[in-house]
Formats: structure tokens, C-alpha cells, sequence
């Protein structure tokens, strides 16, 4: 189990500039392995250009009271980038304004931003279609100041979006519940228990499933079929939709694969199931990612390797989405990650 | 010439059958996809096949390929082992039975 995050261990990998080398170096630089940008080309797809602006996903900071092994943002209880009340503000006087009809809200834990609640209630004031919190399910039964989330939730009709770390069935891990797993599973039955996830509530319950491993996720429905079975049967637990997201080559899976010996084999895996179908449709071709500090970028995975839009405007405070759409999107070899089989997304898979 | 008779990367290059024998290749992998789609039987239990038959048929690229299909498709651990069981199980039964027939053969030749 991890304790701290790359950036508390000082592992080379906190450095971003030495991410991107990787990506770019061995198997990138020898040719073995065609480039993103020269696979997208290809296919006539680059640059790859914004489309109509649809999701706002604001970065409320990357504390956390976890330290996933797989965790693109390096979050983790010893992270102190946590978005103030004035960066709060000058979102919600973008928000006022968007064309953008999905708020999504993620972090870390974005419920541990101690403005958090203040945030949302301003926010539902901007009536919004659909307001998104990635919540990872353990939070609400960390302390009790965050057992009534499910209530607050509730309250302000927001979507919650949770990752569910172990799906397995098995008896070993029905065993082994005793950290994560069996607190997910509470935290799951006191969302249901609000009207979360009920079929046909209107209450907005979906899972995220990553990988936990060096391998691709399976059939995002055939695995939301197993996962539904298993949680209703084992814990009468309900929810809407499953996302299978592929884990991108950054950060703390990075460091992973490396250490693992699995980078190779999991970039060619990743290039394998490349899908020009789902380049047309990857998150930042409908996404603006707003950092802690509020900064701009591309997609939430842009803003971990600190590759900022590239545009004149490149802060909330100087916000200006006409300018802002007309950018070409930074690409890198992690964006494999988004375009492999079904492709991914916040929203799972993104080509049918 | 390669030094070892199995080299991992020689999995990816299975496609390139093709380039020798189209025709037959393109037949071969035609079938091959067909038979893995969902049908009477849903593709979980096709890849837990696929992985006890990789065992008795010791193939170490289709073992490679198939603990991989496994993950992916949420198999557990404990589903794969007792695949590889089953396999195991018929592969030493097929064994056993013929011992039926040293059997008869004895009781034909002694006195
Ligand atoms: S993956 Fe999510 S829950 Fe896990 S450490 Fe990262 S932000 Fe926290
Ligand atoms: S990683 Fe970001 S920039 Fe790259 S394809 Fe995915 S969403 Fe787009």
C-alpha cells in the first residue's frame, strides 16, 4: 500500500518535464513506435481541434484521503494545492456565462476543499443540466463531518460519479474487505438508501472502473453487467451506469509500469487498440480543465503533466471561450491512453 | 536465428501468417474471430475455455494472451485457476483412462 504521494517521496517521477521525457524517449524515438501525433495524422485528424464546449471540469485540489497506486493526479492526504474561494469565484462567474452544460467537479477529494459545500450551493444557483462530483465513495466515511454527503448530495441534485477500486466477488476479497473495499460498499448502500443509483431515480449514480493492473479494460458493458450482478447479489447494492476507463501512462501508473517492466508492453498494447473513431471523440475535443490555481487545460491529464491550452488565454481570470475554442489541443503518447478500442473518457468509453 | 525457441514478441507477429498463405490466413483469422464473439456461450466463458485448453496444449503465447483477456474482463484469479483445474483434471482423466486397455491387454496376454 501506498502511503505518500511521488511528489512527498521525491521520486523523480513529480517532475512532469521528466514524464514527458519518457514518453517521448526509447521506444518514441527509435521510430519502433509511431508518435500520437504522426498515428492521428494518418487518419487526417491533426491537429486535433475543440469541438462545441460541453463540460467545465473544475480541479478543486489534489488532496485526498487515499494514495491509489494508479492515481494520475499523485493525490494523497499530503498534497496541499487546494483551489481558494477567490479561484472558487472566478468560476462560478465563468460558469455564469458557459455554453458548457456539464459541471464536473474532481480532485483529489474535491468534498476535502474546505469550501467545497459553499462552492456547490453557488453553483446549483447557476443551473446547471448536469452537475457531476467524482466522488471517491470512501471520503463519506472518513470523518463524520462527511457522513451527511450523501444528504447534501442529494440536496442539490448532483450526479455522483465514484470509483470503485475492487469489483471482485471472490471470497478472498469479500475477506480481505476490511479497508477500501468494505468502505466503498457502505458508502454505496448509504447512497442508495438516499434514492442514489435506484433505477429510475433521478438521483444520477455511475462508477468508474479502472484497470488494476498493466492491461486494458475489458467491454465497458459486459463488465457494467458482471459488476451490477455481483453488487446486488452480495450487497443488494444498486447504481446506473458502469465508465471503464483505460489508465493513461502519467504520473503514479507511470511510475508503475515502470517499475513493473510493463511500459513497453503496455504503450504497444495501448497502440494496438488504437480507434481513429474515438480520436474524433476524446474529452478535450468537449472539455475545458480548470486547475487548483485556475489554470487551463485540455483534459484533467494535460493539467497533470502541466501542459497549459495552447491559447492567449490561459487563466479563469482572463476567460474567454470564443478565443479559447479556437486552439489546437496539446497532444502527447499518453493520449493513446483515450483512443485505445472503445477510447475513454470521464465518461467511459467514448466509440461504439 | 533466434536463440530460444519462444520469443514473447513473436506473439504480436502472428498476423503476418498472412503474408505467406493469404487466402488460408485470412480463413483462419476470419473463424478465430468469429468463434470468440458472444454467442450461445457469452465471450467470458469462451476466454476461460481458451485459457484451460492454452494449458493443456501448453502454449505459452496463448496463455500470455488469455490471462490477459482474463484480467480484462474481470476474471479473478480464483476463476482462472479452476479453469486451468478442469483442464489439468481431463488432460490426467484422458491419461488414466487408457490405462483400462494396459489393463485389458494384461488380462488378454496372462495366464
Ligand atoms: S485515484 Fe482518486 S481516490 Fe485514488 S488517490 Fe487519486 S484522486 Fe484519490
Ligand atoms: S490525454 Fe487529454 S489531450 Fe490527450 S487525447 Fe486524452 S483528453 Fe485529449
Amino acid at each position: 500500500m501506498l502511503k505518500k504521494s511521488l511528489l512527498a517521496r521525491n521520486n523523480d517521477l513529480a517532475n512532469t518535464q521528466r514524464q514527458l521525457e519518457i514518453l517521448s524517449n526509447g521506444i518514441f524515438a527509435n521510430g519502433e513506435l509511431p508518435t500520437f501525433a504522426k498515428k492521428i495524422k494518418a487518419t487526417h485528424q491533426f491537429p486535433l481541434r475543440p469541438k462545441k464546449l460541453e463540460i467545465l471540469q473544475l480541479n478543486l485540489g489534489y488532496m485526498c484521503n487515499q494514495v491509489c497506486a494508479h492515481c494520475h493526479v499523485d493525490a494523497g492526504p499530503d498534497r496541499k494545492e487546494i483551489m481558494t474561494k477567490e479561484t472558487m469565484q472566478q468560476c462560478l462567474d465563468v460558469i455564469k456565462k458557459t455554453a458548457a452544460h456539464t459541471l464536473d467537479l474532481t480532485g483529489g477529494a474535491p468534498e476535502m476543499n474546505p469550501n467545497f459545500r459553499w462552492f456547490v450551493e453557488e453553483a446549483s444557483k447557476a443551473g446547471i443540466n448536469d452537475f457531476i462530483v467524482r466522488s471517491n465513495l470512501t471520503i463519506i466515511r472518513a470523518n463524520k463531518k462527511y457522513y451527511d454527503l450523501p444528504e447534501f448530495f442529494k440536496k442539490y441534485n448532483i450526479h455522483v460519479v465514484s470509483s470503485m477500486p475492487h469489483w471482485t466477488r471472490g471470497k478472498t476479497d469479500k475477506q480481505r474487505g476490511e479497508g477500501v473495499f468494505k468502505t466503498s460498499i457502505k458508502a454505496l448502500q448509504e447512497l442508495n438508501a438516499v434514492g442514489y443509483g435506484i433505477p429510475n431515480s433521478a438521483l444520477k449514480l455511475d462508477l468508474v472502473y479502472n484497470p488494476s493492473g498493466a492491461f486494458l479494460p475489458g467491454d465497458q458493458l459486459a463488465l457494467e453487467k458482471d459488476f451490477k450482478n455481483a453488487l446486488n447479489e452480495d450487497f443488494n447494492i444498486n447504481f446506473h451506469h458502469l465508465f471503464a476507463i483505460t489508465n493513461l501512462p502519467i504520473s503514479r501508473f507511470l511510475d508503475y509500469l515502470i517499475a513493473s517492466e510493463n511500459y513497453e508492453d503496455y504503450m504497444i498494447s495501448l497502440i494496438e487498440a488504437y480507434n481513429p473513431t474515438a480520436v474524433e471523440n476524446v474529452m478535450c475535443t468537449n472539455t475545458i480543465s480548470v486547475s487548483w490555481d485556475g489554470w487551463l487545460y485540455d483534459c484533467d491529464f494535460n493539467q497533470m503533466l502541466h501542459l497549459k491550452v495552447a491559447s492567449t488565454i490561459q487563466h479563469i481570470s482572463d476567460y474567454n471561450e470564443d478565443l479559447l475554442q479556437d486552439r489546437n489541443i496539446i497532444i502527447n503518447q499518453h493520449c493513446y491512453g483515450c483512443t485505445a478500442g472503445a477510447g475513454s473518457s470521464c465518461q467511459g468509453v467514448v466509440a461504439n | 536465428m533466434s536463440k530460444t525457441y519462444y520469443d514473447p514478441t513473436d506473439l504480436r507477429k502472428f498476423g503476418n501468417i498472412t503474408e505467406w498463405s493469404e487466402e488460408l490466413g485470412a480463413k483462419f483469422f476470419d473463424y478465430y474471430e468469429k468463434v470468440f464473439e458472444e454467442g450461445a456461450l457469452t465471450a467470458r466463458e469462451k476466454s476461460l475455455i481458451a485459457l484451460a485448453v492454452a494449458h493443456t496444449e501448453q502454449c505459452p503465447y496463448c496463455i500470455d494472451a488469455y490471462t490477459k483477456d482474463g484480467l480484462q474482463r474481470g476474471i479473478t484469479k480464483e476463476e482462472m485457476m479452476e479453469a486451468v483445474h478442469v483442464g489439468a483434471a481431463i488432460k490426467s482423466g484422458a491419461t488414466l483412462v487408457h490405462s483400462v486397455q494396459m489393463m485389458n491387454k494384461v488380462n488378454k496376454l496372462e495366464m
